[in-house]
């Protein structure tokens, strides 16, 4: 883990909502895992306080890659950096996907900007495997393809794709590869992951799910980011023991 | 100009220079260890620590406000069992003074934490949490009841020799009353400010944005209160002070001196640059080299009033 100062290359506008963002930080990048994210001081000075944790979106030699849509304040300062500014991340941080051992195809399942930590992890995975990805929205706007590639796309109303939630999508696809051996790796709002997380755990898929909530420091300090162990006896840390974790091993 | 004396001492407790780092903001040192080098600082003040092990509250436990942000964890901890067991090993290891911070539900309960801590070599100083609900006695809390804080304080001193910091809340009209009682009862030295009692709500759902409702807040949105109830208590009560509260910087920390104390501990700030302790040990020796200060105790108390 390092906190390093780095210069912004680039914003790139995407679409209307969605900006990558790139920037020349070669000690994270050379040590960051698919799924890890960096918690993001935006500003030199107090203002905003905390900072904010972004997936790593993808590695390029020196440079890493970052994907956000304006929420608040803080990703509106990310949105207005030029080449030659600084940010100062502090990462790479958690746990990433597991994604090495012995499946046959990734079924990739994005929810809105749950497309974030996907570009890297497709980059890292094996040619021999195959790759799924289904990405789902409320509408065409909200679906986010930066980086996907085999791609299903589900809209609620339909807007583009098929119509329905991504995870109904998904119960489609599971007809197809249901005799391959594979393992689903999600990333998206709470309630998607929710769904997906009850369908998987009845029917015993290999799924492993990034789950997003507030947090301060990122790194296992401040214990603000608690989610529910699946047995409810304690809570995990999202920054340490996640931000990935089995579908299996949390109650959302 | 020669080398500046950084160490300070708090009621009989040396430390190699004034920079603490602040309870329920370093967790138990080793997760901040791989960005900072704890040797270097004055001390560390642990989580809070109860007898048995507490899960803490549901999230949401945080929210930025402006300037500050609210927490309720709830007092999640290892308990004192698994403290010495598993997090005394590593802190060991680390050449700076280990202050043990306790919060309890009842005053029987603080004693036997205390007891049972007090054997072990590694804890130099016992701070007591007392911004913790008094469980037997309708939840209201310890550090808002003088007679609480009196009887803690004299019960604690019973079962330890070592130095006993009090950690005053500073949700009361009158700090330097709570103060008082702790000089009275045999404490060292007072630790302030805990969090400010606050809230934040969601004006779509009207929800509040924390599960617990409120929180407490921290970081440089309470620096003013807290340098106001340590200057109140300065001036009053003839006791160390250990200053806490919205300290960024080390022009933050010499402001915190100025009005009384003698150490100060950093709390938000970790969570933010982990290695804001050594910045400000560094940015604190400067300042003394270039205004003539030998020693870094000097500082405390003098403001010009
Ligand atoms: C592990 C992780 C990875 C993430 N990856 C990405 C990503 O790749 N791209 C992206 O656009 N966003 C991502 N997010 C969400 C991103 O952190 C927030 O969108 C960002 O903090 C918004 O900041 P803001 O100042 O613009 O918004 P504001 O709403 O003004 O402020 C955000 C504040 O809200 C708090 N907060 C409350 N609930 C949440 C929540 N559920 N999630 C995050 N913060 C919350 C934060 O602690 C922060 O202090 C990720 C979050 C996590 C935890
Ligand atoms: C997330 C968080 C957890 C805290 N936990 C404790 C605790 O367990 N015990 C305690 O005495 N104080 C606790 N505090 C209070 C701090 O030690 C400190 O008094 C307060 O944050 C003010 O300092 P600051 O403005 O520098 O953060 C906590 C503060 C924060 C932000
Ligand atoms: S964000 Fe601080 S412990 Fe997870």
């Amino acid at each position: 883990m390092y906190i390093e100062k780095a210069f912004v290359e680039s914003v790139e506008r995407l679409d209307e909502e969605t900006y990558l963002m790139k920037v020349f930080s070669p000690a994270i990048a050379c040590i960051a895992k698919p799924g890890q994210f960096c918690n993001i001081k935006v500003s030199e000075n107090d203002f905003p306080l905390l900072r904010r944790p972004f997936s790593i979106c993808n590695v390029e030699g020196d440079y890493a890659f970052f994907l956000f849509d304006i929420h608040g304040e803080g990703t509106k300062i990310l949105s207005l950096k030029k080449n030659g500014d600084t940010v100062e991340l502090l990462g790479p941080l958690g746990k990433g996907f597991i994604y090495d051992d012995d499946y046959e195809t990734a079924v990739i399942v994005a929810g809105g900007l749950g497309t974030a930590p996907f570009p890297f992890l497709i980059k890292n995975i094996s040619d021999e495997k195959n790759i799924i990805c289904l990405v789902g929205g409320r509408s065409k706007k909200q679906i986010i393809t930066y980086g996907l590639k085999n791609i299903a796309i589900a809209t609620d109303n339909g807007s583009e794709g098929f119509k329905g939630t991504v995870i109904d999508l998904l119960k489609e696809e599971v007809k197809n590869i249901s005799k391959k051996k594979f393992r689903i790796f999600a990333c998206g709002p709470n309630a998607m992951l929710k769904e997906l997380q009850k369908y998987s755990i009845e029917n015993n898929f290999d799924c492993q799910i990034s789950v997003e909530c507030a947090m301060a420091c990122g790194f296992g300090i401040c214990q603000g980011c608690p989610v529910d162990s699946a047995n409810g006896e304690s809570y995990l840390l999202v920054c340490k023991d996640g931000p990935v974790f089995n579908a299996n091993e949390v109650k959302l | 100009m020669n080398k500046v004396d950084l160490s300070v001492n708090i009621g009989g407790l040396k430390l190699k220079n004034p920079v603490l780092l602040a309870s329920g903001t370093v967790g138990y040192g080793n997760e901040i260890a791989e960005f900072t080098d704890l040797n270097k600082l004055g001390g560390i003040v642990t989580k809070s620590l109860s007898l048995k092990p507490r899960k803490g509250n549901p999230p949401q436990r945080i929210v930025e406000t402006p300037s500050g942000m609210l927490n309720a964890i709830g007092l999640a901890n290892v308990g004192v069992e698994t403290f010495i067991k598993e997090k005394i090993p590593f802190l060991k290891k680390i050449d700076t003074t280990l202050i043990c911070n306790i919060a309890a539900s009842s005053v029987e309960e603080y004693v036997e934490c205390v007891h049972i801590l007090n054997d072990e070599e590694t804890i130099k100083a016992f701070e007591i949490n007392v911004s913790c609900p008094n469980v037997k006695e309708g939840g209201l809390e310890f550090g808002n009841d003088l007679n609480a804080v009196g009887r803690i304080t004299e019960k604690v001193r019973n079962v330890t020799k070592k130095p006993i910091i009090i950690k005053l809340s500073p949700n009361v009209s009158r700090i330097s009353d709570f103060a008082r009682v702790v000089k009275e009862n045999g404490g060292n030295a007072v630790s302030a400010i805990n969090t400010l009692v606050g809230t934040s709500f969601d004006i779509y759902t009207r929800k509040p944005r924390i599960k617990n409702v409120t929180g407490g807040l921290s970081g440089p949105a309470i620096k003013p209160v807290a340098l106001a109830k340590v200057l109140e208590i300065k001036r009053n009560i003839d006791i160390p002070i250990i200053g806490i509260g919205g300290i960024m910087n080390w022009k933050d920390a010499v402001e915190m001196m100025i009005v009384g104390a003698s150490a100060f501990q950093i709390g938000t700030v970790n969570f933010i640059n982990p290695n804001a302790g050594v910045e400000i040990l560094n940015g604190l020796n400067s300042f003394c080299m270039e205004n003539s200060i030998k020693n870094i105790s000097d500082i405390t108390g003098s403001y010009q009033i």
